[in-house]
C-alpha cells in the first residue's frame, strides 16, 4: 500500500500489489452494490440514500467498539466477541433503519411519479448525513484496528490478514445472498415480486413485507461493508457514504443492475480499475475514473456486463 | 402503461388564461419593494444576504428550465456555475477582459457545455438521466480541483476583476467591495432571467417542453424533435448557470473549487422543488426562502441541512407540486415504473 515501497518493488509485484488492494475495495464495493442492486431489481427504485447507510454501518461499528473500549488488536474469544458485537449493532441498526426508510420515505410513494422519489432519496440521504455529522462530529473518526495486523510478503507483494478478511466476507456473504435467493421461499417471493407485485398480492405473497425486507438485507449488507471500510482505512467520515455508495452504484449498472452476481463482478472490476488507476495514472484523479465509467457506461452501454437493459432509452 | 392520474387537471389548468391581475399585481409590487429596500435599509451585510440569495434566483430559475419545463432531473447543475465563474475568471485574468465582455462568453461557454452534455446524456432517461448528470457535476469539479495550471487547483483563482461602469458626467465607477452595486445588477440579471423565463414557459418552445414533459412518446407522435428540444432545455438552463457563475466570480473576486460541489446541486433543486417544478413564481420564492433562511436561522447553522433533508422529504410526501406548483400529473420523467 505504501508509496515508498512500490517504487522499489519489480513491475510484477507491483502490478500484484495493485490487482489485492483493487481487489479489496472491489469486495467491499460488492457488498454495497448488492443494496442497490436488490432494491432495483424488485421494485425498479435506485436508493439514492443507500451509501448512506452504508456511512451510518461503519459509525455503528465504531459505537459497539468505543463502548468495548478496544483500540489495539485482539486475538481469540475477545476478537470472536468484540466482532460479533460489532456485526450485531451494524446491521441490525442499519437493517432496521433500511426497513424505517422504506416505510417512511417510500412506501407512500410507490405509486408517485419517479422525480418524487428520487428527490426523497436524496432528502434521506442529507437528513442521514447531517444527522451523523451532528451526534459524531464533522471531522474524522479514527476506526480502531481490531484485527490482528499479521502481513504476508512475496517479493515486496504484500497481503494483510485483513485483507483476506474482506475477501472471505463478502465472498461468504454474497454465496449466501445468491443462495436465499435463488432457493429459499423468500428468495422466491422477492423473485416473484419483482415480476408482477399484483399477481403476488393475489396469490397472498405479503408484498409490503417483502419490499421491506429487501430493504432490511441489502441495508445489512452495506453495514458489513461500512465495518470493513473502517478497518482497512482507520479512519471514518459522515462524507464517505456519498462518494463510496456512487462507486458502489457505479459497480452495480457495471455489473448490470438488477442482477446479483453482476454486482460481484462489477465490484471488483471497479475496484481493481481503480486500483491500476491510482498506481498507474494517478491518484489524483482515482475518483474520476469511477465517474467516468459511470457515465460512459449508462450512456453507451447501459445493459452492464451482465445484466439486462437497464436505462430506457430514447 | 400510464400512471393512474389522468393529464385533465393538468390541462386545464394549463390552458386557464395565466394573466391574473393579481398575479401582476405580486409581481409589480415584488420588483418595486426590491428596488427600494436598499434605500430604506441600507445594511451592508443583509444587502449581501440578499444579493446571494438573488444569485440562488437565477440559478433555480436556470435549473427550473430543465426539470420544471421539461421534466428532465439535473444532478449536476452547480458545473455550469463553475464553468461560467471560471471562465469570467480565466478571460479576465488571462486576457484582461472586464466583467461587461466576459459575461456573454461565459453564458455561452456554460450554454455549450450544457449542450454538449445533453447530446450523450439525453439519449438516457429519467433516474439514470440524473446519476449522468451527478458524475459529470462531479468531473467537473475534481477536474477543476487537479488542473492546476489552469485553474489554480484548490486554491482557485484569485482578484478577479471586480465589476465597473462609466458613468456619463462622474467618470468611471467601481463596484469594488460595496454591497449595494451588486445587490441592484443581481436584481436587475434576475428580474430579466425572471422575464425570459415566464416568456419562454409560454412559448411554442415552452409549450413542446411541457409536452415532453407531460408524455415524451405523444410528444414525439405529435411532430415534435424531442431529442433537439431537450438539448435546448440543457443548453438554455446550462447558460443562466454561467450567468449566475460570471456574476458570482466578479462579485467574490476569488472562486474555489469547494463553492461548486454536490450540495450547491442539491440546494438549488430543493429550491425548485419547494417553489413548485415549472412554476416560475414559485421558484422564484423557493429561491428567497431558501437562500435567506439559513441567515434568518443563524445560530441553527448546524441543523439547517439537516432541515433542507427534512424538507425535501416531507415535501415530497405531502406537497409533492410545492408551494405555487400544478397538482402532480403523470410526466415524462416520472413515467411509473411500469414503462422502464
Amino acid at each position: 500500500m505504501g508509496l515508498t515501497s512500490s517504487i522499489l518493488m519489480s513491475p510484477f509485484h507491483l502490478l500484484l500489489q495493485q490487482l489485492a488492494n483493487g481487489f479489496t475495495i472491489g469486495a467491499i464495493y460488492a457488498l454495497i452494490a448488492l443494496g442497490y442492486t436488490m432494491v432495483y431489481g424488485v421494485i425498479q427504485l435506485i436508493n439514492f440514500a443507500h451509501g448512506e447507510v452504508f456511512m451510518v454501518g461503519a459509525y455503528l461499528a465504531l459505537t459497539a467498539l468505543l463502548i468495548l473500549g478496544v483500540a489495539q488488536p485482539l486475538t481469540g474469544v475477545a476478537l470472536a466477541g468484540v466482532l460479533t458485537a460489532c456485526v450485531a449493532l451494524a446491521v441490525g441498526g442499519c437493517g432496521m433503519l433500511g426497513w424505517g426508510i422504506e416505510r417512511l420515505a417510500y412506501r407512500p410513494l410507490r405509486r408517485a411519479p419517479r422525480l418524487t422519489a428520487l428527490i426523497t432519496a436524496i432528502g434521506v440521504s442529507f437528513f442521514l448525513q447531517n444527522a451523523v455529522m451532528l451526534l459524531y462530529g464533522a471531522t474524522d473518526r479514527r476506526f480502531p484496528a481490531f484485527i490482528p495486523a499479521r502481513r504476508w510478503e512475496w517479493g515486496g507483494t504484500s497481503l494483510t490478514l485483513l485483507q483476506v478478511v474482506i475477501w472471505l466476507t463478502s465472498g461468504v456473504l454474497m454465496v449466501a445472498l445468491q443462495m436465499l435467493v435463488t432457493s429459499t421461499k423468500l428468495g422466491k417471493a422477492m423473485r416473484a415480486t419483482a415480476q408482477d407485485p399484483n399477481a403476488c398480492r393475489l396469490l397472498g405473497i405479503p408484498v409490503d413485507r417483502i419490499i421491506a425486507l429487501t430493504f432490511a438485507l441489502g441495508s445489512g449488507f452495506a453495514a458489513v461493508g461500512g465495518m470493513l471500510f473502517g478497518l482497512y482505512y482507520n479512519t471514518v467520515n459522515f462524507h464517505d457514504g456519498y462518494l463510496t455508495g456512487l462507486k458502489a452504484f457505479t459497480a452495480a449498472v457495471l455489473g448490470g443492475i438488477g442482477n446479483i452476481p453482476g454486482a460481484m463482478v462489477g465490484g471488483l472490476v471497479l475496484g481493481i480499475l481503480e486500483g491500476l488507476g491510482a498506481g498507474y495514472l494517478s491518484s489524483q484523479w482515482k475518483n474520476v475514473f469511477a465517474f467516468v465509467v459511470l457515465v460512459g457506461l449508462l450512456v453507451f452501454k447501459p445493459t452492464g456486463l451482465l445484466g439486462e437493459r437497464v436505462a430506457d432509452r430514447a | 402503461m400510464r400512471s393512474e392520474h389522468t393529464t385533465t387537471s393538468r390541462t386545464q389548468s394549463q390552458f386557464r388564461i395565466p394573466h391574473s391581475a393579481f398575479r401582476i399585481s405580486g409581481w409589480a409590487g415584488g420588483c418595486a419593494l426590491a428596488l427600494v429596500f436598499p434605500l430604506i435599509h441600507p445594511h451592508p451585510y443583509h444587502l449581501d444576504v440578499l444579493t446571494t440569495a438573488g444569485v440562488y434566483v437565477i440559478l433555480a430559475l436556470g435549473l427550473n428550465v430543465v426539470v420544471g419545463f421539461t421534466g428532465l432531473l439535473h444532478l449536476g447543475y452547480a458545473a455550469f456555475f463553475a464553468i461560467g465563474a471560471y471562465t469570467y475568471g480565466l478571460l479576465n485574468l488571462r486576457l484582461g477582459w472586464p466583467f461587461w465582455v466576459g459575461l456573454g462568453p461565459a453564458a455561452m461557454a456554460a450554454g455549450l457545455s450544457g449542450v454538449l452534455l445533453g447530446i450523450p446524456a439525453l439519449r438516457v432517461r429519467g433516474d439514470y438521466l440524473a446519476i449522468v448528470t451527478l458524475g459529470f457535476g462531479e468531473i467537473v469539479r475534481i477536474a477543476v480541483t487537479n488542473l492546476e495550471p489552469w485553474t489554480g487547483g484548490p486554491n482557485g483563482l484569485l482578484g478577479i476583476a471586480h465589476p465597473a461602469v462609466w458613468i456619463p458626467g462622474s467618470g468611471v465607477y467601481a463596484f469594488g467591495v460595496e454591497s449595494m452595486p451588486y445587490y441592484y445588477l443581481v436584481l436587475a440579471v434576475a428580474v430579466s432571467v425572471t422575464m425570459v423565463c415566464v416568456r419562454m414557459g409560454r412559448s411554442r418552445v415552452g409549450r413542446a417542453w411541457a409536452a415532453i414533459r407531460d408524455d415524451e412518446l405523444a410528444a414525439s407522435c405529435c411532430g415534435i424533435d424531442t431529442f433537439q428540444l431537450k438539448v435546448l432545455a440543457q443548453g438554455v438552463g446550462a447558460a443562466i448557470a454561467g450567468l449566475a457563475g460570471a456574476i458570482f466570480a466578479a462579485k467574490q473576486g476569488t472562486i474555489t473549487p469547494d463553492s461548486f460541489d454536490f450540495i450547491l446541486s442539491v440546494m438549488i433543486l430543493a429550491m425548485v422543488v419547494l417553489g413548485g417544478l415549472g412554476s416560475v413564481r414559485g421558484v422564484v420564492v423557493g429561491a428567497l426562502v431558501l437562500g435567506t433562511l439559513p441567515e434568518l436561522l443563524r445560530g441553527f447553522e448546524q441543523y439547517r441541512m439537516l432541515a433542507f433533508g427534512a424538507i425535501m422529504i416531507l415535501m415530497m410526501r405531502w406537497r409533492p407540486q410545492g408551494i405555487f406548483g400544478h397538482p402532480p400529473s403523470s410526466s415524462g420523467v416520472s413515467h411509473g415504473r411500469a414503462a422502464a
